[in-house]
């Protein structure tokens, strides 16, 4: 759960704009330009795949677990893919316990837009016996520290964690489904990437810190394949976005989507 | 007597610090006759009072000082002030406004709104209440504009100086208005952002380095250094 | 489903006192304690411990919520303790478990006499426990990991709490038990202490342990705890002595300064 009521201070909301005015950020950074983003897989060997994502002071760890279970009975031949995003009160004061609130379930989703529209994970080769069994794949994500745009780090996070999962062979006799010990990575086919911008002024603000996303009107967040087409968008906060300027953000994000995509 | 550190030896809760004639100090406590570190911090010892500086830690008022907090929440005849405590502090229409008011027909937002930040001077706290704040007085109420920096409270006096001779050396330097609170919230108001962001560069440096002889000396030479280079361009 | 290599030993500990990991009988795993990785929380520690990755981060003392809970006289300490979905070989459910819930208990009061409450009325002093990573003991270093970062936030404390388990397997006393230990082990038992005057401010025991076995247990258990004490100091001194180089030249400017004015 997310506190509703955090109080920006008038000074620091003025101080933001006017500096946006001028094309600046408090941080130093130019509307376009990213934090830095280190990304370290493997950190926990009891998931089936795990990253850390540090984004500035954002701190998102992700990880992969795997079950045998049913199929949705509308896609039997498909593998289940499950996205889950806890906001623990260890990251922010504005996080309280509890089952996952709106905030939390609504970056799940586009992240599990964002992997299902792409075809990302070749679900057919993870059915084990059509209808009856396939793999589960769970995707858990928990915030560590917030310091602004949960979106782009988490999905990260689950994209980094996803290419380093190594799921168990299996062999089916009589009905009867036997796990071997050789592992085999999944199948990834594209890699999805979203980029994040806060509206403050009529201005597009990419990868927005926290107090930038206290003091914003609107966010829009937009996701693109390896091939460079869109395959998630979604648009959140109070405000709203001109046509021209979403055309831009599209643009951008396409740019900024390629350069990080080198990273993981 | 027997001391067990080393001077100004980092020290952390439970670590034995002084037995025998000597008081506790901040950051101490004493049991049998013992007196061990209750934070982490620098131990000192002063005549015979054991001190432990605290390296972190929360900032709790003391009547007397002066602090810059937040509005957070307005009733019909009080503020609820977010001065960067564990306590909020309390701000009544009596201690803000000179004549009297019916609250049933004055809002009392007209003064001060939420998100609206002030310039305080505690009048009294003692943990069973909250601190009560007042901004009758010189240089008191409400601040516009201009920018916010927080630091560490323990920081404070390194950046006032001796004698304020710190503070208003940089005062002088970038002719900017600088108010400094207890609490660690700082707030500066220059002719041009520039100039603001000059006088946040030299806070980060006293907080960083606060090496002994010509600390003021060097944050004299960062601020013309910059001016002049804010001049060139 | 993925519980490998279990079963295949048939015992843990072989004729030489030697353990399945190549640890002696009295031996702790390998630790390394991080202190202050986190920005938002006042205090924060990250320990490892054999395979356990457990991250502990502390708010407060803060203004409580909801208020109606403020106790007059002194802060009112709340822990939770959570683990992560993938911290175990089958995924847990996100949902807190009864087991969280009571950890979350036991590990609050194993913490609650080393903290000095009664310097602030009517806040709350929060502590969160994350385990991302689970291999036994996860109890124990939750409240190694969360003192450290109650001293890492500045918490004032009588001392820091230290937690290890010692247990039976096979008829041996063993410090530290894995999560095999423990699971094929006759007794399990977890303690933590305030190492100055050893003070026991966790207890609790299953299995089976006659009293002299337990005494054994005790005295191994004190003796791992002093071992990981050590570390702990260690740890945040080390993350303070960088800073002690400036402050003790602003110290000293402090201290003329006084001395002037005296």
């Amino acid at each position: 759960m997310m506190k509703t009521h955090q109080i920006i201070s008038e000074i620091e909301r003025e101080h933001i704009r006017s500096l946006v005015k001028k094309g600046l950020r408090i941080d130093g950074r130019s509307l376009d330009d990213f934090r830095e983003i280190q990304i370290k897989t493997g950190v926990v060997e009891k998931a089936e795949g795990s990253a850390e994502v540090q984004l500035g002071n954002t701190k998102v760890l992700a990880g992969i677990k795997a079950e045998i279970g049913p199929p949705f009975s509308d896609t039997p031949n498909n593998a289940v893919v499950t996205v889950n995003i806890e906001f623990i009160p260890l990251a922010s004061p504005l996080f309280e316990s509890g089952p996952p609130g709106e905030a939390a379930i609504e970056i799940a989703r586009v992240i599990d837009r964002g992997i299902r529209e792409t075809k990302a994970i070749d679900l057919k080769s993870l059915c084990i016996i059509p209808g009856d069994k396939v793999w589960v794949i769970f995707v858990d994500i928990y915030i560590l520290d917030h310091d602004g745009n949960l979106f782009d780090a988490s999905s990260i996070g689950a994209l980094a964690a996803l290419l380093t999962t190594k799921i168990k062979k299996t062999n089916v006799q009589n009905g009867e489904v036997e796990l071997l010990d050789e592992l085999q990575p999944l199948s990834i086919a594209t890699k999805p990437i979203s980029t994040t911008f806060a509206k403050i002024r009529d201005e597009l603000l990419i990868d927005p810190s926290l107090i930038e996303e206290s003091v914003a009107d609107a966010r829009l967040t937009i996701t693109h394949d390896s091939d460079g087409n869109l395959c998630a968008m979604q648009k959140g906060g109070k405000g709203s976005f001109t046509l021209e300027s979403i055309l831009k953000a599209v643009d951008i994000a396409r740019m900024k989507s390629e350069e990080i995509r080198e990273k993981i | 007597m027997s001391l067990y550190f080393e001077r100004r030896q980092v020290v952390v809760p439970g670590d034995l610090l002084a037995e025998g004639n000597y008081r506790n100090g901040n950051g101490t406590f004493k049991e049998l006759g013992k007196i061990f570190a209750s934070v982490i911090g620098l131990a000192v010892v002063k005549g015979n009072v054991i001190h432990v500086v605290p390296l972190e830690g929360v900032y709790i008022p003391k009547a007397g000082d002066e602090v810059i907090g937040k509005i957070v929440d307005v009733s019909l005849t009080t503020w609820q002030v977010d001065i960067k405590s564990p306590y909020f502090g309390v701000l009544h229409a009596s201690n803000a406004v000179d004549l009297p008011f019916n609250p049933l027909r004055t809002n009392i937002r007209r003064y001060f709104d939420l998100g609206d930040t002030i310039f305080a001077e505690v009048i009294s706290f003692d943990r069973t209440r909250d601190p009560v704040l007042t901004t009758k007085g010189k240089g008191l109420g409400k601040l516009r504009g201009g920018k916010l920096v927080e630091v560490f409270p323990t920081k404070i006096p390194r950046l006032i100086g001796r004698k304020g001779s710190m503070i208003s050396m940089i005062k002088r330097e970038t002719g900017c208005k600088v108010v400094v609170g207890q609490n660690g919230m700082i707030w500066i108001s220059g002719r041009t952002s520039e100039d603001e962001e000059l006088v946040v560069s030299a806070i980060r440096k006293i907080e960083r380095e606060a090496h002994t002889s010509g600390l003021t000396d060097r944050i004299r030479e960062l601020i013309k250094e910059s001016g002049r280079k804010n001049d060139e361009n | 489903m993925t519980r490998i290599n279990q079963n295949s030993y048939e015992r843990l500990i072989d004729e030489n006192e030697i353990r399945i990991d190549g640890r002696k009988l009295d031996e702790l795993r390998p630790i390394n304690i991080e202190v202050g990785i986190l920005t938002n929380a006042y205090g924060s520690a990250l320990l490892h411990h054999g395979k356990n990755k457990i991250l502990a981060a502390v708010f407060g003392p803060r203004e409580l919520h909801p208020r109606h809970l403020a106790l007059p006289d002194r802060a009112l300490v709340r822990c939770e303790y959570r683990m992560t979905t993938f911290s175990v070989e089958e995924r847990k459910s996100p949902a807190p478990s009864r087991r969280e819930i009571e950890l979350s208990k036991v590990i609050r009061e194993s913490l609650e006499p080393a903290i000095f409450t009664h310097l602030y009325p009517r806040t709350s002093v929060d502590v969160f426990i994350e385990v991302l990573q689970a291999d036994g003991g996860t109890r124990c270093d939750g409240i190694t990991a969360a003192s450290t970062a109650l001293a890492d936030a500045g918490v004032p404390l009588r001392d820091l709490v230290v937690a290890c388990a010692v247990g039976k397997v096979e008829g041996h006393i063993l410090l530290d038990l894995d999560d095999i230990e423990d699971k094929k082990g006759e007794a399990d038992m977890p303690i933590a202490i305030l190492p100055r005057n050893k003070e026991v401010t966790l207890l609790q025991m299953d299995g089976q342990l006659s009293r002299e076995e337990f005494q054994r247990a005790l005295d191994l258990a004190i003796k791992g705890c002093e071992q990981i004490h050590e570390m702990q100091k260690e740890a945040l001194r080390k993350k303070y002595s960088e800073i002690q180089e400036e402050v003790l030249e602003e110290l000293n400017e402090f201290s003329e300064k006084e001395e002037n004015q005296d």
